[in-house]
């Protein structure tokens, strides 16, 4: 393997993206992973000096609109979508983890 | 009913005559799908009460020449919202999840009164080129069941091609309707970006996403595309330009007479295989013995395409997909005790292997030390692919090659290799780097699957593709070829 990216690599990713792996599976991602970042890497053979980075290629220019409120009316079918929700609000479970508090 | 001897505009006259009525039309439509999918695993899911009251209200009015759309049968591959109607994404993630609101193409299907009999499979988040990576079940190819029907637009494609649907929708972001046209011999058409609104259109990669029409046939297609295109107030970055009807000038004059088309020989290179080539290079003395030029050209850059694209796509699609954090709706895992395990363990959960390698790739690339070196640069890349395009868009009027390097492949055989299904992009990835139409259609076939032909035009010019599409189709036979698939006796 390369090692374009490590294990702890690809662990520090996977936090950045909410994301958790069992060891079996960051064994399985980590070469495959790095084998896809060898094929990025190719990209340094084109010379784009002085070349402009493309984000969109719409026609369109960036339209500003009056910021009006609208009322959809369909929060009742919206809190159905919520996995968790009681008397119109989406239910969470606990911000802190309680166990935090008797340390 | 099937669909494998009717065209739109001779299904428009049987219903306008009173031949059929809407209702029976969709009767039998949900028959024959309820009877092939235990073959083609095409749809997640049936709209069945409300097409069937769709179709009788439209009969009650009454049908008139100029509906050419109306009461006819329409699918819809499943990351396209559709209210009321759950809308999965083909991700465990969305398993129950039923849109608040309709897609702008959901609207205007309706608005032209086409009838949505269902939802189609894909790739999860559309990310994939088998449909293998529905978190529900592969779809089957129309041709064989044994093989993969492409994606990530798959369901539609096969539901077309088997004969289930005349029409369905389905999105291309590196070749999901070009590449399951190609492998299922039907036609389907990227357009121009921004010629149909992305609104509605769960989110992959914002700025190479576009909807487009798989159908039978080019004159279709064209009907369907001028339908459903146009701008759009919820989405800036559709365009303003007029849509034409682009099946207007389709007829027995359509003539590629004069026409200069290029042929890029990295279209032709390794890993193209024999037959595709042959396919190739027999469409290219078709169109010459048709008045055409065809140039040998080149896109030099054409190879780095698939590195810029897996870059760029995935760095967008890690964006796009932040919002599925188990919060307000989608997948929450069970017996979380603090919000960042709602978050962790309802996104480790709900996304399938793909969608999760694309984020964690999406991620790396627009993280702090790796943004210039991977995201910037890719972006970068993908101004000199396009100005590669320019250069031979400038003087030809269209560019012709395959669709894919190869026909269809066995179901499991590439599913365990990223690398080897990322490169089957490779003909189709530019085009939405640079935000180019491409029409994908029948051109032949290799030990009985079909083989597409993919035409790329200049930015808004579909009606030349469909000229030229067209020719191609009334001097050839592959569109009337068709599947052994039960339904059509």
């Amino acid at each position: 393997m390369a090692n374009r990216i490590t294990r702890e690599q690809v662990q520090h990713v996977a936090g950045l993206a909410k994301l958790e792996f069992t060891d079996a599976q960051l064994d399985a991602f980590t070469p495959q992973l790095d084998d896809i970042i060898g094929l990025f890497e190719t990209l340094s053979e084109v010379d784009t000096t002085g070349v402009e980075a493309t984000s969109s290629v719409s026609d369109q220019l960036n339209v500003m609109r009056e910021d009006v409120a609208d009322n959809w009316g369909q929060s009742e079918a919206l809190l159905k979508n919520a996995p968790d929700a009681a008397r119109g609000f989406i239910k969470v479970p606990a911000i802190i983890d309680e166990s935090e508090d008797n340390e | 009913m099937n669909y494998f001897n009717q065209d739109l505009a001779s299904l428009h006259a049987d219903l306008v005559a009173k031949k059929v009525s809407a209702k029976e039309l969709t009767q039998a439509t949900l028959d024959n799908i309820k009877d092939t999918d235990t073959k083609i695993d095409a749809f997640l899911n049936l709209n069945e009460d409300a097409a069937l009251a769709q179709a009788a209200k439209i009969d009650e009015a009454g049908i008139s020449d100029d509906q050419p759309l109306a009461g006819i049968p329409v699918a819809l591959k499943d990351n396209i919202v559709t209210k009321g109607l759950t809308t999965t994404a083909a991700s465990k993630m969305l398993a129950d999840f039923k849109p608040v609101y309709d897609a702008t193409v959901t609207e205007k299907l309706a608005a032209a009164q086409m009838i949505t009999v269902g939802k189609t499979n894909l790739d999860e988040f559309a990310m994939g080129g088998s449909t293998e990576n529905s978190a529900f079940k592969p779809t089957k190819n129309a041709w064989d069941q044994t093989k993969v029907p492409g994606g990530s637009s798959g369901g539609s494609a096969a539901a077309v091609a088997s004969g289930q649907v005349p029409v369905a929708l389905g999105s291309d972001t590196g070749g999901s309707i070009r590449q399951p046209a190609s492998f299922n011999g039907i036609v389907g058409i990227k357009p121009t970006y921004g010629r149909v609104s992305r609104w509605g259109l769960i989110a992959f990669g914002s700025s190479l996403d576009q909807i487009g029409p798989l159908t039978h046939g080019v004159k279709d297609n064209a009907t369907v595309l001028s339908a459903i295109a146009g701008h759009d107030d919820h989405d800036l970055t559709s365009s303003t330009q007029a849509v034409p009807d682009f099946a207007a000038d389709l007829n027995d004059a359509t003539s590629v007479k004069g026409l200069r088309i290029g042929l890029p020989k990295e279209y032709l290179a390794d890993g193209v295989s024999d037959d595709v080539k042959a396919a190739i290079l027999a469409a290219a003395d078709t169109y010459r013995k048709l008045g055409a030029t065809v140039d040998e050209v080149s896109l030099p850059h054409n190879k780095y395409g698939v590195a810029a694209y897996y870059i760029i796509a995935s760095s967008e699609a890690s964006s796009n997909l932040q919002r599925f954090d188990g919060i307000r709706y989608g997948y929450r895992a069970k017996d979380v005790q603090n919000l960042e395990d709602v978050y962790v363990k309802s996104r480790s959960e709900g996304f399938g292997d793909e969608v999760k390698r694309r984020i964690m790739l999406g991620t790396f690339s627009l993280s702090a030390g790796f943004y210039d070196a991977y995201f910037l640069k890719a972006a970068k890349v993908r101004t000199v692919i396009m100005n590669d395009f320019k250069a031979i868009l400038k003087d030809h009027d269209f560019i012709m090659g395959p669709v894919a390097p190869t026909p269809a492949f066995g179901l499991g055989d590439e599913i365990k290799d990223p690398i080897t299904m990322y490169m089957n992009d490779v003909l189709t990835i530019p085009v939405n780097l640079a935000g180019l139409p491409g029409l994908s259609l029948p051109a032949g076939f290799s030990n009985g699957l079909p083989v597409g032909m993919q035409l790329i035009g200049r930015p808004f010019d579909e009606s030349t593709l469909y000229r030229a599409g067209y020719a191609f189709e009334q001097s050839t036979d592959f569109h009337t070829q068709l599947p052994t698939l039960g339904g059509q006796n």
